[in-house]
């Protein structure tokens, strides 16, 4: 279990190297997007200015304030509270993400499915869990919103973040197959046994 | 009488939604002190640590606890001794709802279901939820506010049992639906349980079982019974904060009942999140109180 300092983009032998349990901190650019910003992308085939190669992708839909731009405000928007969302929704989106753009690092909360799973080991990637529900704290690792795609989506648009110190993330979903998730799923398993017979249930 | 002043209600409405969405009530803020002196797990300590760490970051940076802005939902009851005019305090409360989310400006979580088409404002068809009930209270009129989080609000869920499935039908459904809800309703939550009634009262009890205050227990000594048993069962599972592992599932399990059909045993969950948001305000003839 080791810890990583990563400034993306990243190549498909970084992205392998990770195993589940390291953890890992970001730095450099962040990309933001959500269901509504892949239903886009992938069911509606909109094209993206933003080179995605080898980067990092977030599940988020941010609080913004519309500011003038200027240096610090590159895209005429203030970060006021960036978070991250449920992953699970967005399963089927993975495999393109990777597939189509290169994305190698997908970082959610709750984890993703068995097609994640697959498309991380056959493509080189890994999901990174982030704490859900502490986007206070996650909100001091943004520096800017740098760029902004597809904001007829708003919130849901495609954010270019830039990060500095973006963790620590846990390493839960690797390029080998492995999955915490699945880890602490058969221990559930495990343990639903007696959960029930302590409620005088039939396994 | 007291009468209520409509333009009153509509700033509160809209103090109570940033409010709920910054600080965290006392009792969640024990309830994670009380997980973390007890868990054992050590991935679920450090979750458990930035967790409360966020609670202060929140605090010192004026910040939102969670991006989530969720699904306004404004609780209101009217004492007997309240003289307001209830179209306009409903009106009042949409505007101020809508008047947080422009002027913080917050960001607006609420869609057309059909189009997804969102208005910024955190407004749609019958959204903000408005409940209204009443009270023996005389000049008091209280309105909570809770912005739900979508995360916890997925983990819902409905089941028409039949007498046959007994109290053992509703007890396995809990737990099972607690593992169905593993890490992505963003554990440790509250699991409200809703036991009884109608379709519709049945998921709504279950609700207002995830959004009690921790601490408070069922009316029902059977419900509160079940309350302890069901918390027990489903902290043994091992799902643990964010669903990494640990003794941390759930804060509590709450059950909420109403009398149903002799033909009928439904029941039905709703998850709260860790991030357990309320704000409420109550209107007496002295002022306003602003509290949780």
């Amino acid at each position: 279990m080791a810890h990583r300092e990563l400034t993306l983009p990243i190549d498909e032998t970084a992205a392998r190297a990770l195993t589940v349990g390291d953890t890992v901190t970001l730095h450099g650019p962040l990309f933001g997007i959500r269901d509504a910003t892949q239903i886009h992308m992938f069911d509606r085939k909109r094209n993206v200015r933003f080179d995605l190669r080898g980067q990092a992708v977030i599940h988020t839909a941010p609080n913004v304030r519309k500011v003038p731009v200027s240096a610090e405000h590159p895209a005429g928007y203030a970060p006021v509270c960036v978070g991250t969302t449920t992953s699970a929704r967005m399963e089927r989106f993975t495999r393109p993400l990777m597939h189509q753009h290169g994305v190698r690092l997908v970082i959610g909360k709750g984890g993703l499915g068995e097609e994640s799973k697959a498309a991380f080991r056959e493509l080189g990637g890994v999901y990174l869990a982030i704490i859900g529900g502490t986007a206070a704290l996650e909100t001091t690792w943004i520096e800017a919103i740098e760029d902004v795609d597809l904001d007829d989506l708003n919130p849901e648009s495609l954010w270019k973040f830039r990060v500095r110190d973006f963790g620590p993330l846990l390493v839960a979903m690797d390029a080998k197959g492995g999955s915490l998730y699945d880890r602490i799923a058969e221990r559930v398993e495990d343990r639903k046994r007696a959960a029930l017979a302590a409620l005088g249930l039939e396994p | 009488m007291m009468k209520i002043d409509i333009a009153a209600v509509e700033e509160t409405a809209k103090l109570l939604y940033i409010r709920a969405l910054k600080l965290l009530p006392d009792d969640i803020k024990r309830g994670f002190e009380r997980l973390d002196a007890a868990e054992s797990d050590p991935t679920g300590r450090s979750i458990l640590a930035t967790m409360i760490r966020n609670i202060a970051v929140a605090e010192r940076t004026d910040n939102l606890l969670c991006q989530d802005t969720g699904i306004p939902i404004y609780n209101v009851v009217i004492g007997r001794g309240v003289e307001v005019d209830g179209a306009a305090l409903k009106a009042a409360i949409r505007r101020g709802c809508e008047r947080a989310t422009r002027e913080y400006p917050l960001r607006s979580s609420v869609v057309h279901p059909i189009t997804r088409v969102n208005q910024h404002s955190s407004c749609g068809a019958r959204v903000p939820v408005i409940n209204l009930d009443f009270s023996e209270a005389e000049e008091e009129l209280r309105i909570e506010m809770i912005p739900k989080g979508s995360g916890s609000e997925n983990g819902s869920f409905l089941k028409m049992c039949i007498p046959a499935d007994g109290v053992a039908g509703i007890k396995r459904f809990v737990v099972e639906r607690a593992i169905e809800a593993g890490g992505k309703v963003c554990p440790p939550t509250i699991v409200g349980v809703g036991i009884g009634g109608t379709s519709d009262l049945c998921a709504h009890l279950a609700k207002l079982a995830a959004t009690r205050p921790l601490g408070s227990r069922c009316d029902d000594p059977e419900g509160a019974k079940l309350e302890s048993e069901l918390a027990r069962a489903v902290n043994a599972l091992g799902i643990g904060p964010q669903g990494l592992g640990g003794d941390s599932t759930a804060f509590a399990v709450h059950v909420e009942i109403a009398a149903t059909h002799i033909t009928m045993n439904p029941v039905a969950v709703n998850i709260q999140c860790h991030s357990a948001r309320r704000a409420s305000a109550v209107f007496r003839p002295g002022g306003i109180e602003i509290g949780f």
